[in-house]
């Protein structure tokens, strides 16, 4: 479960910004759909393809992984077209979408988590209007990450409980008994993160004084 | 008064405090209409300080006023001459504090991450961080866990993370609320000895009274107010007598 | 929003995470999966009401896109982000708020008849109003036709809706969360 959808490798598609790449993958899904004409959204889809297989080297494998949930949907989708419309429309669509989410494949495949954390956090940054502190929002992001899996496991145990009280065939049963645990653990999580200062973070970034200088 | 090596050396301003103890004035605490502690009027200038006592007896409560996690509905908790109330933040900066479940203390994902937590949170510049949590993370037989994820580490492993993360923050004093507790006896022992050896002034919330024996002074908690008080042979001996 | 607040969103995302990983049910010999990952959502709102429970989703939501492959059936990524479905991942956090706001409203005199009428409203009617249209216009289907491929989804929507406002009410009992502005005793 803490595994991302990360394919570590050394190409220039994973060198570069995770904010150019979601720039790019933006700038991207707008540009297909003002198009429609097959054969630009065909090539768009090639160079996609191409760019994830051949400059990210990314295993065609982790990318399938990625497009195959959406894979049913396309089909209908040209099968829909085809019949109600015309052949036209729907292979414009279906590959638009194809890229698209090839594309989005790219990114993710090639970005580490903690890179694209980084872009939220300064796409939050206009949020600071709003009284939303940036800094916070990658905390909260970061937060899930710890906590899915130690969820994952007190899950796994109440289970197993239950499952010693003979109550095998409890499926929803977990659900009150984890949630009263997790917002007992949220108390004591939101004390920890006050002991730690993470209710008054020193902002703008300054030294501590007196810190021992380096 | 000891204050140790690093942190002596860590705020110049540290001559300017005068007190040096952890007063409280008629200290009161209710939870809704419930009192937890009733008129509390205490000071404490030892280094080393127990408090033991029945669950729901008000010890726990007791130490989260320390840091100011709980401020009291009456009285005054002053630590080091800084009142919890009006100079929270200063008092937080001063105190530690090591709860007793660390799956509800470590916040992020790796362990180094969670332990340069703090530090990041006092603003403290990237290469200095890295240094400190580097050192703490040595000290504390963490560092070939590095890029570990938390959740992976032994519980002792995890409590001694959760110790790590907070004296990275260099407090002058580290409240632990029963710190051994989920532990097996060989972490307890390792995580005694991680307190033993501390520099700074201690409070420990706990019921194992073995904790104890190296101590200055022992609290002994009863229904939100103070029953005992003293050196810790007779305290201890005193509480297990009347608890069985 | 208070350090405990943040804990309540993070914890919450997680457990919709966590969510996903059970595996589907088939009820009654259907064809058609029943993943809990919408009874998180629906969860979310009526535990911890509009606001923390819209940004628990959308958290989840974020960490999703950054690569973790927390939807049910292991998917992740910004692709999901991409596909027609999208509009139904969009329509959580609008799903999880207006729940949380209708169990806001309904809360001093909570119970699982309330808690029913803010799932079924948020956690089904408000995540297809959204979802389908969405298929439509990003598409260029018939709203018909994108309808009728939804509908096999309602029963186990409606199941969810039950089985979270048992749960809600449950939890609200054991450990309420939410906290309404106090209202003075009764003159006296």
């Amino acid at each position: 479960m803490t595994v991302s959808l990360y394919v570590p490798l050394a190409s220039p598609v994973h060198r570069a910004p995770a904010g150019l790449k979601l720039g790019l993958l933006a700038a991207l899904a707008v540009a297909l759909f003002v198009v429609d004409r097959p054969e630009v959204v065909g090539a768009a889809l090639v160079v996609v393809v191409a760019v994830g297989l051949l400059v990210a080297r990314l295993p065609a494998r982790s990318l399938w992984a990625q497009v195959r949930p959406v894979w049913p949907w396309l089909v209908l989708l040209l099968l829909f077209h085809g019949v109600f419309t015309d052949w036209r429309t729907g292979a414009v669509t279906t590959l638009r979408l194809l890229a698209l989410v090839v594309a989005a494949a790219v990114v993710t495949s090639s970005t580490r988590v903690t890179e694209l954390v980084a872009v939220v956090e300064w796409l939050a940054r206009p949020l600071a209007v709003f009284g939303v502190r940036p800094a916070r929002v990658g905390l909260v992001i970061a937060m899930t990450l710890r906590f899915i899996p130690l969820i994952a496991e007190r899950a796994h145990r109440i289970r197993e409980a239950q499952a010693a009280r003979g109550a095998a065939r409890m499926r929803w049963g977990i659900l009150v008994p984890l949630l009263i645990q997790v917002l007992r653990l949220a108390t004591t999580l939101g004390e920890a993160l006050d002991a730690r200062g993470a209710d008054a973070p020193v902002t703008p970034p300054r030294r501590r004084a007196g810190a021992s200088t380096s | 008064m000891r204050w140790g090596r690093r942190a002596a050396s860590d705020t110049p301003a540290a001559a300017d405090v005068q007190r040096t103890a952890i007063e409280l004035t008629g200290v009161s605490h209710e939870y809704g209409e419930r009192p937890v502690l009733r008129d509390l009027t205490l000071t404490l200038a030892e280094s080393r300080v127990g408090v033991v006592g029945a669950n729901g007896s008000g010890k726990s409560t007791f130490a989260r006023l320390l840091n100011g996690l709980v401020v009291p509905t009456a009285g005054t908790v002053r630590i080091d001459g800084l009142d919890t109330r009006s100079q929270l933040r200063e008092v937080r900066r001063r105190v530690g504090f090591v709860f007793q479940d660390p799956d509800a203390q470590i916040v992020l994902p790796t362990v180094a991450e969670d332990a340069e937590f703090g530090l990041t949170n006092l603003g403290i510049p990237a290469e200095e961080r890295a240094r400190q949590v580097e050192e703490v993370l040595v000290r504390y037989g963490l560092a070939g866990h590095r890029d570990h994820p938390a959740h992976l580490l032994s519980g002792g492993q995890k409590q001694l993370l959760a110790i790590a993360g907070v004296l990275v923050m260099q407090p002058r004093r580290v409240v632990f609320d029963e710190p051994t507790t989920l532990l097996d006896l060989a972490n307890v022992r390792r995580v005694a000895r991680v307190i033993d050896e501390l520099e700074q002034d201690v409070v420990v919330v706990t019921h194992h009274l073995d904790l104890l024996a190296g101590f200055d002074r022992v609290l002994v908690f009863e229904d939100g107010r103070v029953v005992a008080d003293g050196a810790p042979a007779e305290t201890v001996r005193w509480y297990t007598e009347r608890m069985s | 929003m208070k350090s405990r607040d943040l804990a309540y969103i993070a914890l919450f995302a997680a457990i919709i995470a966590v969510l996903g990983l059970l595996p589907a049910v088939y009820p009654l010999g259907s064809t058609v999966p029943i993943t809990a990952q919408t009874l998180g959502v629906m969860l979310a709102g009526s535990v911890l009401g509009a606001r923390r429970g819209a940004l628990a989703v959308l958290t989840f939501l974020v960490v999703v896109a950054v690569g973790v492959p927390a939807l049910s059936g292991g998917r992740g990524g910004l692709a999901v982000f991409a596909g027609p479905s999208a509009g139904y991942l969009y329509s959580w956090p609008i799903a999880a708020f207006v729940i949380g706001v209708l169990t806001q409203l309904t809360w001093r005199r909570f119970n699982l008849a309330w808690a029913m009428v803010a799932n079924l409203v948020g956690g089904v009617a408000v995540i297809y109003a959204i979802g389908i249209p969405f298929v439509t216009v990003y598409t260029d289907a018939s709203l018909t036709a994108a309808a009728s491929s939804a509908v096999s989804f309602i029963p186990g929507d409606i199941v969810k809706a039950v089985v979270a406002s048992v749960v809600a009410v449950a939890v609200a009992k054991a450990y309420p969360v939410i906290e309404l502005p106090r209202r003075r005793p009764a003159a006296g």
